[in-house]
């Protein structure tokens, strides 16, 4: 008790004398953030503005940073030549529903792994880690093989049905948080007869909501940018998802870039993100710090 | 157990497990995923060796690991340090720089394949302001992959939050008790934080590293692996070989040795780190 107070009293004396001297460290560090915000922000203020130029203003140089006028129009124009409307509707339903399936049968899984010591529970669960390391690319023919067998080219079920078997890094995530409930909540469920699915379902979720932002938030956005997916399954263009669509405005048919229309395009990408974002920062970043990792 | 478990267990077998051994057989035929597979054996393993393309992918996404992931990692791990102390809007900055890393995807690529046209794009007027002409980018073989590098440190926010919470984890005991030692802020890095963050260190390691083997997108959208192949990564090589001149049988041999090769280098990643790397309590 001494040894702390007074280490703590030590404590204090330091923080004070920081407080009085201001530390040029921390000064530099201040400018240098600024310095590296703003850097990284500039493109994304440059395609909002952009997104409102006309084609002339778009093309003249040096750049403007404001638009003269702002050409809403542009947004119009999306609609109509690339069928927008659709491909974002698409985009959306895949992204909704994929949330719902990896958090069902991550959840599921995760409370499997956390909640019990059966036997061969590490060896599945070492099984699991080692699916975060197998390359996308290693599966996707026989995986293409399989869904065509199944007749399921050219719809969204190769990119929706994938998610509701869980993905290993969501699992890993959740039962890392499941873990770290108190294990008496779980004996007072049991003594008033709660059963196990009752005690995942009324106990473990409700306790979660920050993990489970967290694993709904990557899986909302890896749905939204996922390109290499939707291009192998989709071809119908009523049928594409948005980055598919997006992809194809850089496509050779153009000698010059429509570089306003790409702007909007990508600002419209970007709000769904933007909005989740807003809405959930606080639980998503206190998700990932209470996890420890990702 | 189990009965929680089964529907990733199923999903292992049916969407991992199945996939991999069916593609390890694949790599032994020729297949145009039209037509049954005819079994040639090792004759795509083969042709590999022979087959320049297969090279070119194997250099470019070496040389674009190479050069971006330590970058990456220390730039994310310097930034991260400079948020971890006592400093006004700190939030904002992390929110500012951690929202890049959720733009990845085309929509990012898109962004970016106007930020580097040399004629009217933001990084050559950039440049002008400090007297430099800029480069045409990606139009040009000599540097367009290093393009795609410096596309990629825009990211490295999502890296920079983990080392957040790693560094946040590092008890303040330990490092007001080395500066009563009088150790100074270097010496305090390297001798308590960094050991202290090691274990997040390795897996953004032999993450970034799996991650930078696995480009797309960028090459997919932005350059289409030109020009003159110089960003002809090795996944869109996988891609075009299956998909585009149906050579499944070829694209799973190139697909199995991009597994193998990403088990090696967690392998290797993994024993080396066993003797670097700090867990608490000891255990490794």
């Amino acid at each position: 008790m001494i040894t702390a107070s007074r280490v703590q009293g030590t404590d204090m004396n330091v923080n004070a004398r920081r407080k009085r001297k201001a530390d040029p460290v921390r000064i530099i560090s201040f400018l240098t953030l600024v310095i590296i915000t703003a850097l990284m922000l500039l493109p994304l203020l440059f395609m909002v503005a952009t997104s409102f130029k006309t084609k002339q203003e778009m093309l003249q140089y040096p750049p403007s940073l404001l638009p003269e006028t702002l050409q809403f129009s542009n947004y119009k124009a999306i609609f109509s030549a690339l069928n927008f409307g659709t491909l974002y509707q698409n985009s959306l339903m895949i992204g909704i529903v994929t949330v719902i399936g990896t958090l069902l049968s991550s959840s599921l899984a995760a409370y499997g792994f956390a909640r019990f010591r059966g036997k061969g529970r590490d060896f599945w669960f070492m099984l699991l880690l080692s699916t975060m390391m197998l390359p996308y690319p290693a599966i996707m023919i026989p995986q293409f093989v399989l869904f065509s067998k199944l007749g399921w080219v050219d719809t969204f079920l190769p990119l929706i049905v994938p998610a509701f078997f869980g993905s290993a890094y969501n699992i890993f995530l959740l039962r890392q948080f499941f873990a770290t409930l108190p294990e008496e909540l779980f004996d007072a469920g049991r003594i008033d007869g709660c059963s196990e699915i009752g005690m995942y379902w009324k106990i473990a979720l409700p306790l979660s909501g920050a993990a489970l932002a967290t694993v709904a938030i990557f899986a909302f956005i890896y749905s939204w940018n996922d390109l290499l997916t939707p291009v192998l399954y989709l071809n119908s263009s009523d049928k594409f998802t948005l980055p598919v669509g997006m992809a194809s405005l850089t496509s050779s048919k153009f000698r010059i870039p429509p570089w306003q229309l790409l702007m909007v395009a990508s600002v419209l990408a970007v709000l769904p993100i933007v909005a989740l974002f807003v809405v959930a920062q606080r639980r998503f970043v206190e998700g990932i710090v209470l996890t420890g990792i990702k | 157990m189990y009965a929680f478990i089964s529907p990733w267990l199923i999903g292992f077998i049916v969407f991992a497990l199945f996939p991999i051994a069916a593609s390890l057989y694949y790599s032994f035929t020729d297949y145009d995923i039209i037509h049954s597979p005819k079994w040639v054996g090792l004759e795509n393993y083969k042709t590999m060796f022979v087959d320049d393309l297969f090279w070119k992918s194997v250099t470019v996404t070496l040389q674009y690991t190479f050069i971006s992931v330590p970058l990456q990692l220390l730039l994310a791990l310097g930034f991260a340090l400079l948020l971890n102390q006592k400093i006004p809007f700190q939030g904002f900055f992390r929110t500012a720089m951690y929202f890049p890393s959720m733009v990845s995807g085309v929509a990012m690529s898109l962004l970016w394949y106007w930020v580097f046209n040399p004629q009217i794009g933001l990084f050559n007027y950039m440049l002008s302001w400090v007297g430099i002409k800029g480069p045409a980018w990606l139009m040009d073989p000599r540097t367009a992959l290093y393009s795609l590098i410096i596309m990629s440190f825009w990211t490295v926010g999502g890296a920079m939050i983990l080392f957040l919470a790693g560094l946040q984890g590092v008890p303040s005991s330990l490092v007001e008790a080395a500066k009563l030692d009088g150790a100074g802020r270097l010496s305090i890095f390297l001798h308590v934080t960094l050991p202290m963050i090691s274990p997040v260190l390795l897996f953004q390691l032999i993450m970034g590293i799996i991650d930078s083997f696995q480009v797309f997108t960028q090459a997919f959208v932005m350059t289409q692996g030109g020009p003159n192949y110089s960003t002809w990564f090795y996944v869109y090589n996988i891609y075009t070989s299956a998909f585009k001149e149906y050579r499944a049988g070829y694209s799973s041999a190139l697909s199995w040795l991009l597994l193998f090769v990403v088990l090696f280098v967690t392998f290797i990643i993994m024993k080396m780190s066993n003797r670097y790397v700090h867990y608490e309590g000891g255990k490794s």
